[in-house]
């Protein structure tokens, strides 16, 4: 094999040469640390950071989120109709921006992907000076999103995201959820199933195997088998598998009569479908009709399962058609917006970007610590799911969790989903110490 | 025996002068903040690497995301498990991602042509495919492997040098804290190494002998010469370098993730160097630079930046020229790039770089007005 | 036995799928010499064609009622569908049966943007490289599924099954077994058959006509052939015509399995390609072989039992199956010396 020899003269020109231009630069950047806390907006713009998924599977869905967003910078700014700043109880915003200054944003593409995504944070804190990031729609780009906001010293606020990691093993002191999880799914969703399906089922779990795949299964499971449910089977599927068919056909002489579906978006849409196809809403087993129940909607997605969604049972965060002055007011302007009833993806977005600025409001100062200090704890209401609390030991917002069927005779498409239940606040409420996990320290780090 | 030619050196010094000025002409191009600089100094460095395979030996794999991810994974290992030094971390990573590459480059080098790219896209997702499921205790699956406040640190504890600070500890060189600018050097010099590397190879015997092996490998096997070797050094290589570039990703950004094995990625180092130029010095980094600016910058406009930047147009002709612009950029610039790889393969056949000396050969021939084109344009 | 049989229902199934999308790449590859990143797309634009099918014909007159408000504010549209309103029953079978009809306008359409493509683009990069063809197809099924998302959105768009062939075929009662002990869906069945015929079809009309001598010989020995004068380009333009026909017909009667969207085709290109190279470059009975032997094995590997004997053996099959075929057969199932090899 060839040897190289690296002559002493090449190496000390190289060297020479890169320590000479290493030098130079460094004067530019001094300057830089010299801020209290990152992106301080006292000395420059008051910017968020919009960060969501705009091309891949989850488009809709992240383009649906910033539309929640955009409306939620008006509201701030007091341009629109101010949609729940009206209903919001109690509210320090007043519709003249944030602490009197307008609030601008930028946004982002996270392609649905970790590593996209906290690039596009990183952009958004180290050039364009967010003071808050906020935006997803997978729980993988919460968590690392939120683990890099936690570094940075910035607040993250979550999009859509179900895992209960995000508030559990993965919790950081920066990171604030308003998104329900999948333990409130299952505690949520067994007394209807009770009710609707009784209490003497045998279940067949098919399982997205990632995390959370798992922990959404673990949970059901629990839920269901405390109410006297049987598990036949929990079999995992690989993520994004498109054809389901050969873990289809052994469902059919399991013995099992529910098949629980614990996908979600693309796969939730194929696997739905496929399902019936194979007949099993047609069949009997053990003197039963045979139910399917997907126990997280997909609610923008679920347009792409077609008639297979009519009548199945899951669980969802928000609705458009709930009755409250909150929900009413964030669908009226959202409608007179962009024609089209928001999805619970733009709601929970809409909601954070609020919550955030009425924090610092009622803080009074952009200061990080203060600002999470304001959201812990905070109890509120009118923001469209009840009396709402931010939790101060995990930063998870705790409300009612509807329960909620595929409409049988939609007038549009955006008519897929009827809310047929709403389990209470305390019903859904946990000891935080199940999952474990630590928030970390208030201190901002300089970014 | 290899030392570098003046021009060599020359080459070298600028390319020098340019990653290590990056903050400054990098500016006005909205890109000169570390985590962007960051991401272009460790996929030129991916890509150098994949282009001294593909470039010299003409073995196009499409597998190269898996040491990606196991330098990235390995990195994060050793932050856990050893020290947040990042030297030994980055050591660690190279040396365990180039034992990966001998065992998988063993067994693919055994085909040549789409043959072993497929080998290498099935080892690789295969990789992928269990990182994100069953091997969820070493990779975390699908959130990524996250550092923890109890991890044990071994070395760290040794040494007494507990983290003295309530949070998560940070990646340390020699114990000064490496992020945001810091953090981009130390990526800017491994780069600047990792040119000079590839400079070396593509003189070297061993270059020489690589390239002979891509224009007739049954040719140089006739002569009596054992070819496997050569190429497998040649993966192991380019296997290295990859790991580096996934340790790196790492130490900037303490996270490691299954995403970055999948092919998509693979995919990407694969159009990075052929955008940028196959088998050229410069070609990859121009490639990896170009991509990672359209991901990062074009990505993030959207049309209020587009109203505010084109607000001197007459009202009317603005929306129009916003309409049609926002179909290109935010949701859209997927449509860009796709664009852009049609159109440069189109009109400069062998890549930027290759392509726009081409186009600067072309335009002084015109200059000096010579009647016969010494240079034709290559046939199609 | 069930689970035996079921499985084995699934597998030949999913290789039928797996053998449509691979043989027209295999085509083009065996005679163009063209890696061609764009199949995957070609096989989406299949399934959009059904898709505008859909959308045609269940076009309606929409009338805006500006008194009635829906409950997000905006006012409330009332349609009217025109196939109904002109041809009564025959509109609603129309309807009905749309997924299968719309193969009417798939093969015009795909026809001619096969040639399109091959007339446009394609030809330009037969004596470039692999990587630059790679470069320029990979560009150009990008732009085509942008193209498709900035029509129709992201989000999968649904296709019904016609309502005749909605249930499950109960096929055990057919081999003699009780009945409900071995159903499967009357499209899947349909599917199966249909990729049969076409797969059929392509073989025959390469064997038995004489365009498809021609451009087997063309495959053999490109020089030769046009030495004796024929011209052999236009065929293979035919060629490529066909191969995007085959993986859009793949595509529009896949509708009602996998609901369409815009990056369908990266999925299946990963796969299409391996079956591809298992089955041995450029051989068209070498991709069916391997489409059915991955189908097959596909499903075999995600019963329990074996999951139990081999955790996450599922997730890996296929590219377990491509490594072992390929370290074993050189040149995969039925490749031929030399092509793609350097």
């Amino acid at each position: 094999m060839t040897k190289f020899r690296m002559t002493r003269r090449g190496i000390l020109k190289g060297a020479g040469a890169g320590l000479v231009t290493l030098g130079a630069p460094y004067v530019f950047t001094k300057g830089a640390w010299a801020e209290e806390f990152c992106n301080d907006p006292s000395k420059g713009r008051v910017v968020f950071g919009f960060n969501v998924p705009q091309t891949g599977s989850y488009t809709e869905e992240g383009l649906d989120q910033l539309k929640g967003y955009q409306l939620a910078v008006k509201h701030i700014n007091g341009e629109g109709d101010g949609g729940i700043l009206n209903t919001l109880k109690p509210v320090a915003l007043k519709g003249n921006g944030l602490l009197g200054r307008k609030v601008e944003y930028v946004t982002g593409d996270t392609q649905t992907n970790t590593d996209v995504a906290r690039d596009g944070a990183r952009r958004m804190i180290e050039r364009d000076g967010a003071i808050m990031v906020s935006g997803c729609v997978t729980s993988a780009e919460a968590i690392a999103q939120q683990s890099l906001c936690q570094e940075m010293g910035v607040i993250y606020m979550s999009g859509l995201t179900h895992s209960n990691d995000t508030t559990g093993k993965d919790k950081r002191r920066y990171g604030f959820r308003h998104f329900f999880n999948a333990y409130q799914s299952g505690v949520a969703i067994a007394p209807i199933l009770a009710q609707e399906y009784g209490t003497e089922r045998r279940a067949y779990h098919l399982t997205a195997d990632y995390t959370w795949g798992w922990t959404q299964e673990e949970s059901i499971k629990a839920a269901t088998e405390a109410l006297g449910w049987e598990t036949v089977a929990t079999v995992r599927t690989p993520l994004g598998l498109g054809d389901y068919s050969q873990y289809l056909t052994p469902v059919l002489n399991s013995g099992a009569d529910v098949l629980i579906l614990n996908h979600y978006g693309h796969d939730m849409v194929n696997s739905l479908p496929q399902a019936t196809q194979f007949g099993l809403r047609d069949r009997q087993a053990n003197g039963k009709n045979f139910e399917i129940i997907v126990p997280m909607f997909s609610e923008l997605m679920a347009v792409g399962a077609g008639d297979a969604v009519k009548g199945i049972i899951g669980t969802s965060n928000w609705h458009w058609a709930l009755e409250d002055e909150g929900t009413k007011a964030f669908t009226k302007s959202y409608g007179e917006e962009y024609g089209a009833p928001p999805s619970q993806s733009s709601h929970t977005g809409y909601v954070q970007a609020i919550l955030y600025a009425d924090a610092v409001e009622r803080a009074g100062t952009f200061y990080p610590p203060e600002v999470i200090k304001a959201l812990e704890g905070f109890e509120f209401d009118g923001a469209g799911n009840g009396p709402t609390l931010y939790r101060d030991s995990d930063h998870q917002c705790f409300k009612e969790v509807l329960v909620v069927r595929g409409n049988e005779n939609p007038s549009s498409k955006f008519d897929v989903l009827n809310v047929i239940g709403k389990t209470p606040r305390d019903k859904v409420t946990y000891d935080p110490s199940i999952f474990g996990g630590e928030l970390g320290p208030y201190e901002p780090n300089q970014c | 025996m290899v030392s570098l030619s003046r021009t060599d050196l020359s080459k070298l010094a600028i390319f020098a002068a340019i990653v290590l000025t990056m903050p400054i002409w990098l500016a006005p191009f909205g890109a000169a903040y570390p985590g962007l600089m960051q991401k272009f100094a460790i996929y030129a460095i991916f890509a150098i690497g994949f282009n001294i395979l593909f470039g010299l030996t003409g073995y196009l794999s499409f597998g190269h995301a898996a040491f990606l991810g196991v330098g990235s994974y390995t990195t994060v290992w050793s932050f856990k498990l050893l020290t947040m030094d990042i030297l030994p971390a980055m050591a660690l990573a190279v040396v365990v991602t180039g034992i990966f590459a001998l065992v998988i480059g063993y067994f693919c080098l055994r085909r040549t042509g789409i043959y072993f790219s497929i080998l290498t896209l099935a080892f690789a997702q295969m990789c992928y495919s269990l990182a994100y499921s069953v091997l969820t205790p070493i990779t975390n699956g699908e959130t990524g492997l996250l550092l923890a406040k109890n991890d044990p640190r071994v070395l760290d504890a040794l040494f007494g040098a507990s983290a003295s600070t309530d949070g998560l500890p940070h990646p340390t060189l020699l114990g000064g804290s490496i992020s945001g600018y810091t953090g981009f050097y130390i990526c800017a010099v491994l780069l600047i190494v990792s040119f000079y590397i590839s400079q070396l190879i593509f003189r070297s015997p061993f270059g020489l002998a690589l390239r002979g092996i891509k224009s007739n490998q049954t040719r140089m096997s006739y002569t009596g010469f054992n070819t496997k070797p050569y190429t497998l050094a040649a993966f192991v290589i380019s296997g290295m370098f990859a790991g580096l570039a996934g340790a790196l990703l790492s130490v900037t950004d303490p996270l490691a993730g299954a995403e970055r094995m999948k092919w998509t990625e693979s995919g990407n180092v694969v159009l990075m160097t052929i955008l940028g130029g196959v088998g050229t010095l410069y070609g990859p980094v121009v490639g990896a630079w170009l991509i990672k600016y359209f991901e990062n910058i074009f990505s993030a406009i959207n049309t209020n930046i587009l109203h505010s930047f084109l607000s001197f147009l007459p009202d009317g002709l603005e929306q129009v020229v916003v309409a049609v612009l926002s179909k290109f950029v935010g949701e859209g610039w997927h449509l860009t790039l796709g664009l852009l790889f049609v159109l440069i393969v189109v009109f400069l056949p062998g890549g930027l770089v290759e392509g726009s000396q081409r186009l600067a050969r072309w335009l002084t021939g015109r200059l000096k007005g010579s009647g016969a084109q010494p240079h034709p344009h290559p046939a199609e | 036995m069930n689970a035996f049989l079921a499985q084995l229902l699934n597998g030949l199934d999913k290789g039928g799928a797996y053998a449509l999308i691979a043989l027209g790449l295999t085509l083009v590859f065996g005679t163009l010499g063209v890696v061609n990143f764009a199949h995957g797309a070609l096989f989406m634009l299949g399934c959009f064609c059904a898709v505008t099918f859909r959308y045609l014909i269940t076009l309606e007159t929409v009338t805006i009622d500006p008194e009635n408000l829906s409950p997000w504010g905006t006012p409330v549209e009332v349609r009217t569908p025109l196939v109904q309103n002109w041809f009564g029953d025959f509109g609603a079978v129309l309807v009905d049966y749309s997924v299968p009809i719309s193969i009417l306008l798939a093969v015009p359409a795909m026809l001619v943007i096969g040639i399109a493509m091959e007339r446009g683009i394609i030809k330009h990069f037969y004596k470039r490289s692999h990587a630059e063809q790679i470069l320029v197809t990979f560009g150009l099924a990008i732009v085509l599924q942008e193209i498709v998302k900035s029509f129709f959105g992201a989000n999968p768009i649904p296709q019904p099954i016609p309502s005749d062939l909605r249930s499950a075929a109960d096929i055990g009662v057919w081999l003699g077994m009780d009945p409900h002990t071995l159903t499967y869906p009357w499209w899947r069945i349909v599917y199966l058959a249909f990729s049969a015929v076409v797969i059929g079809g392509v073989f025959a009309f390469l064997q038995f006509t004489t365009f498809g001598m021609v451009v087997r010989a063309g495959m053999a020995d490109r020089e030769t052939v046009g030495v004796l004068g024929i011209d052999i380009d236009r065929r293979f333009t035919i060629v490529f015509g066909l191969a995007a026909v085959v993986a859009g017909v793949a595509g529009v009667m896949y509708t009602p399995l996998l609901a369409p969207n815009y990056q369908l085709g990266m999925d299946f290109l990963v796969l299409s390609f391996v079956v591809v190279v298992v089955g041995g470059m450029g051989s068209l009975g070498g991709a069916v072989a391997a489409g059915f032997l991955l189908g097959i094995l596909q499903s075999f590997a995600s019963m329990t039992e074996v999951k139990s004997l081999v955790p996450g053996i599922d997730q890996v099959v296929i590219y377990l199956v491509a490594v072992v075929i390929l370290l074993v057969r050189p040149r995969g199932l039925m490749g031929r010396r030399g092509i793609m090899e350097n």
